[in-house]
């Protein structure tokens, strides 16, 4: 074979399994040739976890990105006539669970796949031979299907060598990645060294060695799945099919039971978590089956023999166990795939951490963004840029897949917080956050508070209604509006540490600048521009402010939960001639806002400077002194009120936090936290959130963003921007008002918690031009309108004040109003608040 | 005949069909990524004696001299069916070390007096033919000889009636066929029947059946383990002769060259 070893490639796949083997189907199909395709083992079945794989696909996910990813794939894979459905059952044995079924009644609204609630009886009628006595109901998905994800990947390899652009070689181990000034220039084999444009690492559990090679992180972990083949079981026998039953997911036990011909295949995430590194996976040669399927561990299997048994006792009781394993499959630190240009190496991507059920869709996605700069759906949750530095590496990987590996069948809310990897990041003064009771949601690695608990004699002052559902109610408090209507009456101040501060100088500064922002950058100094940044399709890729501090010098302020892919999309388009640098100022400051209607006197306590509006008008930056200490004021608002951001260095944060608390003492000033700047705060200003409203698949101009003009300077998405001003929206970003929040189950009030589908009154989803569905974005309290508020895109048609409309929460459906359409604020229209 | 007494003597073993890495001192067997069974030849001996049991009742019992994780062993084959455990073990016995055939036979002999002296005499003693991992073909003889019981090795066959065992053995000609008189040894050979998995409601059991541990007395046996090797790796290479009917002239030539034409 070392003859025929290429010794260059345009691009180099590693990795054979569903994912590496659709990444070259997808590049082929999309135009790149000379494309070399390697892996470690042999074809079709190298030894990864696609050789192990149950192969089934539940598409319905609460998650859009995932959703979408689920369909695409079970879409690719029908195509190819590998997709056999044989439908599936969610299993409930708990009301807490029945409730979750109807949660994804939503989920599968909204994303259009067909499923609907069964009785016991009827699942009794579905699966005979299953114990319907101890089950509540199901969720029932006639689309569940199970695939052959080697044949598809055989497939997708012979459909790129018939177009000539693929070659393929089993049985060649990567030894080293050869990267020169930050760019992927080499693959080493045993076989030889394959010079190379792109790279991409699609290799699965062993991701993690290969990135390493090169520099960098993929940050996955290696984690067993332990399953088990019992048979032979009659019934099962009798169909004389692979399926003849729908699989089972029996939710609450956290198990699944899927015919496998005559046998049943039992798997379970509800073991400890036990996990490897990339290094520990034996070789081929040391593995008695496959590096994959390691021995089981059966002690870890056995409480869920007994569950299992319950559940079928007929055909379990008397089957043997066949064949066990504890399978290795990828996790990831928050349970979304790793895909994209891996931060650090050029031309490097990876596409790993993704299972049978995304593995096409996920591929299409990568090959798209590798061709085009931007793939069709956007990849927000999937992008390996989302992590920051903390979150790369072996120790958080471990520890945050430790506390989700049980929570792959469980019930998350999504508001959860995570337990493990807290009090990483912290403020200098939350000394006295604690002290004032503050509860804490986590941003960007930091510990924000949420509502402070010294706050709860307010919630009798403003008459604050509790939530009498327990789900609603989660991971809230009541208190969160009371802190919004004492900011509103008076003063309060936000702990915002998270904040990602980026210092970007030089003298091609305005250029480069100009280059990436929608809105015309070139401003005073001192005043500042808030735009969005677009990716080449004309979708969000950020929205952020700029302040500019000097004539080749602007701040950047940017939210924390996407301050690494900004940081990523700052670096990559720098110029390559050293003219502006980029330095992450964000553990050099923290933020402190200061707003309501009396923060001016507040303020002019803190400081002699000039803050009247006239002298310190709103959108402009100065830098005053607070006694001895110069601190940065910017004065800008995302809740709606006259006020201020505090720039701080870190090491002056505690002092500062006091000084304010004590000048704000006889204004009534109270800490405000998230609830009020995330949501409560922001919803009523109807300000959009990146990540909630704003995505790659929506323009400036759906998300009311777009101004006036345009400017003349060039900047990544410009032409599809001007089409997509010229098109005029598909949907436009709405504010509605939930009008009757009562049950019609159980007579409860209902407030949602977003991501729930807006229906027509005739209860029909709403379904853009773009095929883009209408969800609920964002849905939170407007304490100061007195009403639910919710954020949802809605077509043109339905984009109407006053217009009436639907949305779906629970399985059940609760009348809303359109109060605005477009980028209005409903609270304060003429923003005369925050402009005092 | 009382009832039907068997006992089954298993040894657990590294898992077959992995290359074995050893440690770095040579002196025992990386078990990082090893999983463990009973030799395969004993996991017949198991089966058969649950057959037995099946067909002319009684009881059947298991026992074995190893490592605390064997226990493991034990299980499994109460899982499948036996009716009993019994380990026997000693600390030296850690990870992959293992003891000598004679210190192995003089531990077991010692266990099943004991055993036989409170429960009874075991009608049949079934071992493995050889273990699958030091193949010593000696721990049934040296153990049938301290008992004074007749023993035959290399089973594929057994009968149990009116107190005789008639066990059969494979020769190159066809069978051999012994009649032992009960109690009495056997050693037993893959290919004696096909034995079967653990069901869900037998692997629940195993895990509540309880095993007595006795301890045995270490004794030192005439061999010494002086340092691992691995055997010289069998490569096997294949070369494509072509496809397609150019390939022809190329079979033909193999075919000359091997004499067969």
């Amino acid at each position: 074979m070392s003859s025929d070893f290429p010794t260059t490639a345009r691009v180099v796949v590693i990795g054979a399994g569903i994912v590496g083997n659709s990444v070259v189907g997808h590049l082929a199909e999309l135009g790149w040739r000379d494309i070399v395709q390697i892996d470690k083992g042999p074809l079709p079945n190298p030894g990864g976890s696609t050789g192990h794989a149950s192969n089934f696909i539940f598409p319905v996910d609460h998650n859009r990105e995932m959703a979408m990813l689920n369909l695409d794939s079970q879409r690719q894979y029908a195509e190819m006539g590998v997709n056999t459905e044989c439908g599936g059952i969610e299993v409930a044995r708990t009301p807490e669970r029945m409730e979750e079924l109807r949660r994804r009644m939503v989920s599968a609204k909204n994303w259009g796949i067909e499923s609907r609630l069964v009785t016991p009886e009827e699942i009794k009628e579905m699966v005979p031979f299953i114990n319907s006595d101890i089950l509540l109901g199901g969720f029932y998905t006639p689309s569940v299907s199970v695939v052959d994800s080697l044949r598809a990947g055989t497939i997708f390899r012979e459909r790129a060598q018939a177009l000539g652009a693929l070659q393929t070689f089993a049985n060649v181990e990567v030894e080293d990645m050869i990267v020169e000034d930050g760019v992927i220039k080499a693959v080493v084999t045993d076989h030889g060294r394959i010079d190379a444009d792109y790279v991409v690492v699609a290799c699965g559990v062993w991701s993690p060695r290969i990135a390493a090679m090169a520099g960098v992180e993929i940050p996955l972990t290696p984690a067993v799945h332990q399953m088990i083949d019992v048979g032979p079981i009659p019934i099962l026998e009798a169909t004389n099919m692979e399926l003849g039953f729908p699989i089972i997911r029996d939710m609450d036990t956290f198990c699944y039971e899927r015919q496998s011909a005559g046998s049943m295949e039992v798997g379970s995430y509800a073991h400890r978590p036990i996990f490897m590194t990339a290094d520990e996976i034996p070789s081929i040669k040391e593995s008695r089956l496959s590096p994959t399927e390691l021995p089981i561990t059966m002690e870890d299997f056995d409480p869920q023999l007994e569950q299992a048994l319950e559940l079928m006792p007929d055909i379990l009781s008397t089957a043997e166990i066949k064949y066990a394993i504890n399978g290795l499959l990828s996790l990831t630190p928050d349970g979304f795939p790793l895909i994209g240009e891996i931060p650090g190496v050029t031309n490097l991507w990876a596409c790993a951490a993704i299972w049978i059920k995304e593995g096409p869709g996920a591929a299409r996605m990568l090959a798209e963004w590798m061709t085009h700069g931007q793939p069709e759906i956007d990849p927000h949750h999937s992008d390996i840029a989302r992590f920051y530095p903390y979150a790369r590496n072996d120790h958080h990987v471990r520890a945050r897949c430790a506390e989700h590996f049980n929570k792959t069948y469980g019930i998350v809310h999504p508001r959860e917080q995570w337990a493990s990897e807290r009090n990483i990041r912290t403020a200098p003064y939350k000394d006295r956050t604690d002290a004032l009771g503050a509860v804490y949601f986590q941003a960007g690695g930091w510990e924000r508070p949420h509502w402070y608990e010294s706050n709860a004699p307010l919630v009798a002052k403003y008459g604050v209604e509790d939530r009498p559902h327990e789900w609603d109610a989660r991971w809230w408090s009541p208190i969160i509006n009371a802190e919004h209507l004492a900011m509103k009456e008076n003063v309060g101040m936000v702990d915002l540490a998270p904040f990602v501060v980026y210092d970007i100088k030089g003298p091609g500064t305005m250029e480069y600048l100009q280059g990436l922002a929608v809105n015309n950058v070139d401003v005073a100094i001192g005043k500042s521009v808030y735009t969005p940044l677009l990716d080449v399709n004309g979708g969000f890729r950020s929205d952020l402010t700029m302040m500019r501090l000097g004539t080749d010098f602007y701040r950047v302020i940017t939210g924390a939960f996407d301050g690494p892919r900004d940081a990523f999309w700052f670096t990559k388009h720098l110029p390559a001639d050293g003219s502006v640098t980029f330095e992450d100022k964000t553990s050099s400051f923290v933020t402190i806002g200061l707003w309501g209607p009396r923060s001016r006197e507040v303020m002019s306590r803190l400081t002699t400077s000039d803050v009247s509006n006239e002298a310190f008008p709103y959108g402009t930056t100065q830098e005053v002194l607070f006694g001895s200490l110069a601190v940065r004021l910017f004065r800008i608002s995302y809740v709606g009120e006259l006020g201020w951001e505090i720039y701080v260095p870190m090491e002056n944060a505690r002092a500062v936090w006091d000084l304010i608390a004590e000048a704000g003492q006889e204004s009534g000033i109270v800490p405000v936290g998230g609830g009020v700047y995330g949501t409560t705060g922001r919803l009523e200003k109807g300000y959009r959130l990146m990540g909630a409203e704003l995505d790659g698949e929506y323009t400036p101009v759906e998300a009311g963003l777009a101004r006036p003009k345009v400017k003349s300077a060039d900047f990544v998405g410009k032409a599809a921007y001007l089409k997509a001003r010229e098109d005029g929206p598909a949907a436009i970003v709405c504010t509605l008002a939930v009008t009757d929040h009562v049950s019609a189950r159980d007579g409860i009030k209902r407030y949602m918690t977003g991501g729930e589908t807006i229906l027509t009154l005739a209860g029909d989803r709403i379904v853009d031009a773009k095929g883009r569905i209408s969800t609920v974005t964002t849905a939170g309290a407007g304490p100061s309108l007195g009403a639910f508020l919710l954020m949802a895109y809605l077509t043109p048609e339905h984009a109407v004040v006053g217009n009436e409309l639907l949305v779906h929460y629970m399985n059940e459906t609760y009348p809303v109003k359109v109060i605005v359409a477009g980028s209005t604020p409903a609270f304060d229209p003429t923003d005369a608040r925050m402009k005092a | 005949m009382a009832e039907l007494r068997i006992l089954v003597c298993v040894k657990r073993v590294p898992a077959p069909g992995a290359r074995i890495t050893l440690t770095a001192d040579h002196q025992g067997i990386d078990a990082k990524n090893l999983g463990f069974t009973t030799s395969p030849h004993e996991e017949c001996a198991v089966e058969e004696a649950i057959r037995l049991v099946e067909a002319h009742g009684g009881s059947a019992t298991v026992l074995t001299l190893g490592a605390i994780e064997a226990d493991e062993q034990l299980r499994y084959a109460v899982s499948v069916g036996i009716n009993a455990a019994v380990h026997v073990t000693h600390a030296t016995l850690a990870g992959s070390a293992d003891w000598d055939a004679q210190a192995t036979a003089r531990a077991l002999t010692e266990a099943i007096a004991s055993i036989e002296a409170t429960d009874g005499a075991f009608d049949l003693i079934l071992f493995g033919n050889e273990s699958a991992d030091s193949g010593g073909f000696q721990v049934g003889v040296r153990v049938a000889r301290s008992l004074g019981r007749a023993i035959v090795n290399g089973i594929k066959g057994i009968t149990i009636a009116d107190g005789m065992v008639t066990a059969q053995r494979e020769s190159t000609s066809g069978f051999e066929v012994y009649q032992l008189e009960l109690p009495a040894v056997l050693g037993v050979k893959e290919g004696l029947n096909l034995p079967r998995y653990p069901t869900l409601p037998g692997r629940l059991k195993s895990k509540k059946v309880q095993v007595p541990v006795l301890t045995a007395e270490p004794v030192s046996g005439g061999l010494t383990m002086l340092r691992f090797d691995n055997a010289a790796e069998l490569v096997v290479q294949t070369t494509m002769l072509g496809t397609g009917p150019e390939a022809a002239p190329a079979i033909v030539d193999l075919l000359e060259e091997l004499g067969l034409l």
